[in-house]
């Protein structure tokens, strides 16, 4: 999955990876490719994970990693940050999810548990801010449910800001017309994914 | 002749009164002022407001604040974390408001306090629980939330080096907050590693100038460096 979103965000894009899966993206950057990753907490030309031993508490991301930074990058405040992301700069940003809509409405950031700590980060910013947003997530629920929904049931994080959703089962784009399916894994047919899926699909797969 | 130096931490909390809005500055372990909050806790300032990304990790730093009781309400992005649980149980007990924000909401908020603007219209969070109640408004077609500026009456914030002017410069990721925090307060009291003589600084490097500083205090590298931080 991670390997795939890598593999379709154009080189020179700038890119951020949000805290989960996303992060997984980072290491199928081949090194001939320059894609700068931006980290909300105040990071432009991040590079990889720092090495044990090389870590440095006042360089970490926004997943509280140590990181490196590459020749180039840059530091700044929060306020800058956020108005890189809001201000439409982002690409792309790459985010994990509860539930995706078939209008591309997104839920990431709260189970709506009556008991549960809320906390949101920068999750509602991300959503509605960069150019494009990518969604990482498991196809289907523990339960066998579709996260892919008519409806969102979870708390929103952000209304029709999803492009593109990439699961274990299949990359789905949001269109205006809906739903439409660019790839299925291998061995799986499209009337299986649109019954486990339970929402319509489009077959949009390149006949190569 | 301007001197914001102060020669102690005691000196540099002095005076903030029950009731304060505290901004502090910091994002997990990196940038947070931990000497400060430790002398505002040995201070004894009761009923703040704490506006902060996260809610205190671990027993110590802003955790330690909150276990004493000194924290009526805490303004946050983030607060909840695997090491969270001094915060965790204060709200579940219903001891502490929590008032919840999104992160870029939060920094535009400061931003906004620290540059005299009345309000303004943001696209995040619109059709969320965290506009509810709030007013919304087209423009251009698109939706936006009203949001108010976040002002402090005091700010902790940690950078790399300072000047008696009050000029301040940060190291990596530790700047995060502390730029907007030190413009949103009317009193900003900063720690940082060394204090450096007037025209140390260069002043095309100058990330926050001394007018948003009331009050610097150096913390060696080592004592702020060497203390237990909140794990990542």
């Amino acid at each position: 999955m991670a390997a795939k979103v890598a593999r379709d965000i154009p080189e020179g894009s700038v890119v951020n990876l949000g805290i989960g899966m996303p992060t997984l993206v980072g290491a199928h950057f081949t090194r001939d490719r320059e894609v700068l990753l931006h980290s909300e907490n105040g990071l432009l030309g991040m590079g990889s994970p720092a090495k044990p031993g090389e870590e440095d508490l006042d360089l970490i991301n926004a997943s509280r990693l140590p990181v490196t930074l590459l020749p180039g990058g840059s530091y700044f405040h929060h306020a800058d940050s956020f108005a890189m992301i809001r201000g439409g700069h982002i690409d792309i940003c790459v985010l994990g999810a509860f539930q995706v809509s078939i209008a591309g409405d997104l839920a990431n950031w709260s189970t709506g548990a009556p008991d549960a700590i809320p906390a949101v980060g920068g999750a509602m910013d991300l959503a509605v801010g960069a150019k494009r947003v990518f969604v990482m997530m498991e196809h289907l629920t523990k339960d066998g449910g579709s996260k892919i929904v008519e409806r969102l049931s979870y708390p929103v994080t952000g209304l029709a800001c999803v492009d593109r959703v990439y699961t274990d089962l299949a990359v789905v784009d949001v269109t205006p017309r809906g739903l439409v399916v660019r790839e299925i894994v291998e061995g799986l047919a499209l009337a299986e994914l649109a019954r486990v899926t339970g929402v319509s699909l489009e077959d949009g797969r390149s006949s190569g | 002749m301007i001197d914001k130096t102060v020669p102690t931490l005691a000196d540099a909390v002095a005076g903030i009164a029950d009731g304060s809005t505290v901004l502090v500055g910091g994002f997990a372990t990196s940038g947070v002022p931990l000497a400060l909050i430790d002398a505002l806790l040995a201070q004894g300032a009761r009923e703040l407001t704490i506006v902060s990304n996260h809610a205190g990790n671990g027993d110590s730093g802003l955790a330690a604040l909150l276990a004493a009781g000194r924290v009526r309400k805490i303004v946050c992005s983030f607060p909840r974390h695997k090491d969270s649980w001094v915060f965790d149980g204060l709200f579940k007990a219903g001891k502490i408001e929590l008032e919840l924000v999104p992160q870029g909401t939060m920094a535009e908020r400061l931003r906004a306090a620290g540059a005299g603007i009345g309000a303004f219209y943001t696209p995040t969070a619109v059709g969320t629980d965290l506009a509810a109640g709030k007013e919304t408004r087209v423009i251009d077609g698109r939706a936006y939330v009203l949001e108010y500026p976040l002002h402090g009456d005091v700010a902790l914030v940690r950078a790399d080096r300072g000047d008696r002017w009050g000029n301040l410069v940060y190291r990596k990721a530790a700047r995060n907050f502390g730029p907007v925090m030190a413009s949103a307060a009317r009193r900003t009291i900063a720690q940082v590693r060394e204090i450096v003589p007037l025209g140390a600084l260069d002043p095309e490097a100058i990330v926050t100038p001394g007018i948003f500083v009331a009050r610097v205090v150096q913390v060696g590298g080592e004592d702020a460096d060497a203390r237990p931080r909140a794990a990542a």
